[in-house]
């Protein structure tokens, strides 16, 4: 493992002012701990990507095509005509700086190249060597290269770049300070895009893509195995409430289509929030009669085909639509997570839509028709889920959750992607009674990444991860020492398993929690048996002594 | 140690040194070439016409690029709450939903810059807590927005060299901005500003380590650029007194397209024509451009409301997907087992 370097080693390595010289002369250093594994062959195939072969990035050999430098030229090209922000982001920075110090990756590891600007320019260095006037009219004058802020693209330039943009999560939390609103992430995904031209993915998310695109989800899951895991949920939450809820699969006719990030029914602490979403349903359909179907072919919330290439989201996200179409639900709901909704709200229905053969949404129970998802047809669990409490529908138990101390992180995905800053925060209120926001230059739009996003949550680049999560994790400490917060809620499946890990790290006091674990304590399922313990089978607050 | 230096130095010269060199050979260029050379006709009559030929079509160039290529996917970046329920209260103009609220975001953008308002600056405590803080930074924005502003007054006010009769409402802004009544002529703030505010982006690039590292000569040469056009018009008003009336005559000629050269104009003159040349020339091709691409920015110029309708794509295509059949037939046996639904039971 790589996180052998110890909390204060990390903080004593942190230098935010950058040595002199120029950075085009300071070559690339690719080091382990800060890097992910490259992509299995096998795994690149699946999809038909070039170039699939095994190779190491720390050797000098990266095992390319011959006209690799050409591939890359044309696939700028390409981009820059089939995407206007790209074009406009490699013209108009003006280097002022603002967004220099708004990184998580520069602030936790001080590498002037995480600076965005910097990262941006690795690429921007490149597109001006080659595809601008004044590079090409300096260029005639001796010494003028240099002056152009050109450079032409070699194997070190691709290496820099490499080790960059997997240095970076895609978070855009750049582009909220930038005067012209440049998004690195948009650079960082064009970089990333070119890179699958070459066969340079990484394994943490070439593997994933591979699973996802013929078993259903991420961890390759099997049906019957998926159905096994709920099932086991299912009768844990018995254990502790005394109701079998009963989950659903694949149901045809259902009202409701259930999609949620597969990391919720494999990892912990995700694990309990999917028994959230299972009790909540369950309440739902004895109450109301609400009939929501889990489905084995779309099983897959989260799509790391975002973080390879605009055509892979598409492939990956297809499975939501032709799922609904094929069960004839009336809508989509989704579960907690990031990027999953930054496909959903800022994608989906542009690549694989119109979602004709839906209905708009509108929730049965309450009547409240989801204006902001009539098109798109997909209801967040957060906006459903307040909207029911705010209806009173839904009979909760706030004391369960009474030794829960709070703090929400925002998701940078659902935060600066998406907006959706105040309905988590709502529900959150109305389950838990503690609850303490973090310094406001860290939450809402100006959140800090968990340091894992974007496929970068491997265990191989455990420094960069905890280097980056630092800002979140001194954000959280904060509120920690001054408010003796003890729990962090999220709504993002990648931040319940980074997060844990990065607490455990930083602030081991604190525990991760999505905000359907909350719902699912508090909820007062009809029929339930006396609880004695929450989801994770720890005792009530009250029920300690009786524990003994 | 020493060859370190002196490479440091070295690559410092590339920055700045060049651009330095480069904006007083323009200066050179212009002065001795009409004190000596006699080449008014060349300084003051031939650039100014290519440059702003150079200016427009560069502009326009740069600008239709950009909007020939394609939009695919609108995705704003949102700074606040979205627009989910009546009961929770939206924020229409960071996370606008209408074009109205896309409207107010990008004024603000274009007039106060407001994500720039933003700015904070992080410091790293390294004491027994190790504590990242967050500091509101207001420098940046307000002296980009003294740079602009000093700026734009400062091109308006020259516009009284461009018509006849001087219309009122520019003789109304020259009293305004000469409030301040210090000697004869009359101090105008908006030059004195700008060259102020130029002169601290300038400290900032070389001395903000962060600043300097990202700093390219492409960075420096504008700035040089708009520090001598301000020092050399500066000049001419308050101390050498150029001959007002020949300029006029001057730029009347360039603007009704019968250029004449005044007698009595000397080589400061053409060296301040020659830089406000070259920096229309320059502009189109440069970062200078960020004036025009703050418009098209579709991280900033989108309404985020993708979810309420859809936005298309002109290039949408469809793609190799692995259907439901697929699946199936690749789980059928297992899913049938499992107690799973299945479409064939084969």
């Amino acid at each position: 493992m790589s996180n052998e370097i110890k909390p204060d080693q990390l903080l004593d390595n942190i230098d935010h002012t950058p040595a002199s010289g120029s950075w085009m002369d300071t070559p690339v250093q690719i080091r382990p701990g800060m890097y992910c594994y490259a992509a299995k062959a096998e795994s690149v195939e699946t999809l038909g990507f070039p170039n699939a072969r095994p190779w190491n990035p720390m050797e000098d050999d990266w095992k390319l095509p011959e006209n690799w430098q050409e591939i890359i030229h044309n696939g700028i090209k390409e981009r820059l005509e089939k995407f206007r922000t790209f074009k406009v982001f490699m013209d108009i920075c003006v280097r002022c700086g603002a967004c220099a110090d708004k990184c998580h990756f520069f602030l936790g590891t001080g590498d002037p190249k995480n600076m965005p600007v910097l990262r941006a320019e690795l690429l921007r260095s490149v597109y001006r060597n080659d595809f601008t006037k004044a590079a090409q009219i300096l260029k005639m004058i001796p010494g003028g290269e240099k002056l152009s802020g050109g450079r032409p693209m070699n194997l070190d330039v691709l290496k820099e770049w490499w080790y960059y943009f997997f240095q970076c999560t895609e978070c855009r939390r750049c582009s909220v300070f930038c005067p012209y609103g440049i998004d690195t992430a948009e650079i960082t995904i064009m970089a990333r895009e070119i890179f699958n031209l070459l066969g340079l993915n990484i394994d943490w998310i070439a593997t994933p893509v591979s699973n996802c695109y013929k078993t259903g989800n991420h961890l390759g899951i099997q049906p019957h195995a998926f159905k096994d895991m709920l099932e086991f949920f299912a009768e844990d939450i018995e254990e502790i409430t005394g109701v079998n809820v009963e989950p659903q699969f694949n149901k045809k006719g259902a009202d409701i289509l259930f999609i949620t990030p597969s990391g919720d029914v494999f990892a912990d602490p995700g694990t309990y929030t999917c028994q959230g979403y299972l009790i909540l349903f369950k309440y739902l359909k004895d109450k109301y009669g609400l009939d929501v179907t889990w489905s084995t072919y779309a099983s897959e919330g989260g799509n790391f085909g975002f973080f390879t290439s605009h055509e892979t989201m598409k492939r990956l996200n297809s499975k939501m639509y032709a799922e609904a179409r094929r069960l004839g639900v009336k809508w989509i709901l989704g579960g907690e997570c990031g990027h999953m909704w930054r496909v959903i709200h800022q994608y989906m229905d542009t690549m694989n839509g119109p979602a004709d053969f839906l209905e708009e949404p509108v929730n049965p129970i309450t009547g409240t028709k989801f204006e902001n998802a009539k098109s798109t047809k997909m209801v967040h669990i957060t906006e459903f889920t307040a909207d029911l409490i705010k209806h009173g529908k839904l009979e909760l138990d706030k004391s369960r959750n009474a030794n829960r101390i709070m703090t929400y992180h925002d998701s940078c995905n659902t935060s600066r992607g998406m907006g959706l800053l105040e309905e988590p925060r709502y529900v959150l209120r109305n389950v838990c009674d503690n609850f303490f926001e973090m310094p406001e230059n860290t939450i809402r739009e100006q959140t800090f990444c968990c340091g894992s996003g974007s496929g970068l949550n491997a265990g191989e680049n455990m420094e960069l991860r905890m280097a980056g999560g630092l800002p979140r994790a001194n954000a959280v400490k904060y509120v920690h020492e001054k408010f003796g917060v003890n729990t962090l809620g999220t709504i993002c499946a990648i931040d319940r398993a980074a997060l844990s890990t990065l607490m455990e790290y930083w602030v081991p006091e604190v525990k991760v929690y999505g905000i359907h674990e909350l719902v699912g304590n508090a909820l007062i399922l009809p029929g339930e048996k006396e609880r004695e313990t929450d989801l994770r089978l720890e005792p009530l607050p009250g029920m300690e002594d009786e524990d003994e | 140690m020493m060859t370190e230096n002196c490479e440091v130095v070295g690559i410092m010269n590339q920055k700045y040194m060049l651009p330095l060199a480069g904006v007083f050979l323009l200066f050179l260029l212009a002065y001795a070439g009409v004190e000596g050379a006699g080449l008014q006709w060349f300084f003051g009559i031939v650039i100014p016409y290519l440059a702003v030929i150079a200016f427009i079509w560069g502009f326009v160039n740069r600008v239709m690029g950009w909007a020939s290529s394609a939009v695919p996917f609108r995705i704003p970046t949102t700074c606040g709450q979205q627009k989910s329920f009546p009961w929770i209260k939206h924020n229409c103009i960071d996370n606008p939903d209408k074009a109205s609220g896309v409207f107010i975001r990008m004024l603000m953008e274009i007039f106060l810059f407001r994500s720039l308002f933003r700015n904070t600056k992080a410091a790293f405590n390294t004491d027994e807590n190790n504590k990242l803080t967050y500091s509101w930074e207001i420098f940046l924005w307000a002296g980009a927005l003294a740079f602009h502003y000093g700026f734009l007054v400062v091109i308006i006010r020259h516009l009284r060299f461009f018509l006849e009769p001087v219309p009122a409402w520019l003789t109304f802004l020259e009293y305004v901005d000469g409030i301040v009544q210090i000697g004869l002529p009359g101090i105008f703030l908006s030059g004195i500003v700008l060259l102020a505010a130029a002169l601290f982006l300038l400290a900032r690039r070389i001395f903000d380590a962060k600043v300097s590292y990202i700093s390219l000569a492409a960075d420096y040469f504008p700035l040089f650029l708009i520090i001598g056009i301000a020092a050399t018009g500066i000049a001419m008003r308050y101390f050498t007194k150029v001959d007002i009336m020949g300029v006029k005559e001057f730029t009347m000629g360039l603007v009704t397209f019968h250029p004449v050269i005044p007698p009595g104009v000397g080589g400061l003159f053409y060296a301040h024509v020659l830089m406000v040349s070259v920096l229309f020339a320059y502009f189109p091709m440069s970062k200078l451009m960020h004036a025009g691409g703050i418009f098209l920015s579709p991280t900033r110029n989108m309404a985020n409301n993708t979810r309420a309708k859809r936005h298309v794509n002109p290039w949408n295509y469809a793609v190799d997907v692995h259907t439901y059949e697929q699946y199936e037939d690749h789980f059928r046996e297992k899913m049938i087992e499992a107690g799973l639904p299945v479409d064939k039971e084969e």
